[in-house]
């Protein structure tokens, strides 16, 4: 997806977790995921470099869609979709 | 007429055999399993085997960590006080660090000043503490397996080991089993 579709993509559900480091914003993704339905989008917002690594290899693992992220100032915007 | 089908029996007889053997290679292929021997009890040791783990269990894979030697220092709960020990015992108990709060690290432990100060680092920038990572190693239902054999041989008691909810005992055969059907093996 490109920037401008990821900025007004319409998500389910969003978590914070730039009070965390790593692991910490993978496991709130992970505690998360179980509390949408399949096909909505998450957003996971991070201040951790290495999420952005992260979870499109937990996506590709668990099957979900990655779809991008978006810098902000400071932190960034993780996005995916539940499989 | 005939002779085309006894040709075509043949070749599917051969794709079924060859279609048998993959499933019993696959049946045999190893899980989406993680097995750590944890042996050191070196406080950035122990941290990374922690993060290790957890990374896997948020990624559904099954993790078994097995404790042994040094590492037992960090299973240990500073609130119990176990009796019936003997000298040695003693003795060991009073040298080895009492529990994951009092590990040292394997470089720049200055006496104490480098945990310190790596634990001050870990909490400015918002790391989780051995304490948290065991809480959310127990939440993800990460196995913790203590060596019998280096309990006994320290002089460490089972009543002394921390309250974790998926805690057992057992021996290296228990590693071993457990380490042949992990898809990652680890020693620390």
């Amino acid at each position: 997806m490109t920037q401008d579709e990821l900025k007004s993509v319409v998500v389910a559900k969003s978590i914070d977790a730039r009070g965390t480091a790593c692991p910490g914003p993978l496991l709130e993704a992970k505690k998360a995921i179980g509390t949408i339905a399949s096909g909505d989008i998450m957003e996971i917002y991070s201040a951790d470099e290495g999420t952005k690594q992260d979870i499109p290899k937990w996506c590709t693992k668990q099957g979900h869609e990655y779809l991008g992220s978006v810098d902000e100032n400071g932190y960034f915007k993780v996005y995916m979709k539940k499989k | 007429m005939e002779d085309i089908k006894k040709t075509d029996i043949q070749e599917l007889q051969k794709q079924i055999y060859a279609l048998n053997e993959q499933i019993e290679n696959l049946k045999n292929s190893r899980k989406d399993q993680l097995s750590i021997a944890v042996v050191s009890g070196d406080m950035d040791k122990v941290l990374a085997a922690m993060v290790i783990s957890i990374a896997a269990a948020a990624m559904d894979t099954q993790v078994k960590l097995f404790f042994s030697f040094w590492s037992l220092s960090a299973l240990r709960d500073p609130k119990k006080s176990p009796k019936g020990k003997d000298f040695i015992s003693k003795m060991f108990g009073l040298m080895l660090p009492n529990g994951k709060n009092k590990l040292s690290l394997s470089k720049m432990n200055m006496l104490g000043m480098g945990p310190m100060m790596i634990k001050m680092l870990m909490k400015k920038q918002n790391v989780m503490s051995l304490e948290q990572m065991f809480n959310e190693a127990g939440e993800l239902g990460i196995e913790i397996v203590v060596c019998e054999m280096s309990m006994g041989l320290m002089g460490f008691k089972k009543e002394e080991m921390i309250d974790y909810p998926h805690l057992s005992f057992a021996g290296a055969a228990t590693f071993v089993a457990d380490a042949g059907e992990s898809s990652i093996q680890l020693f620390i």
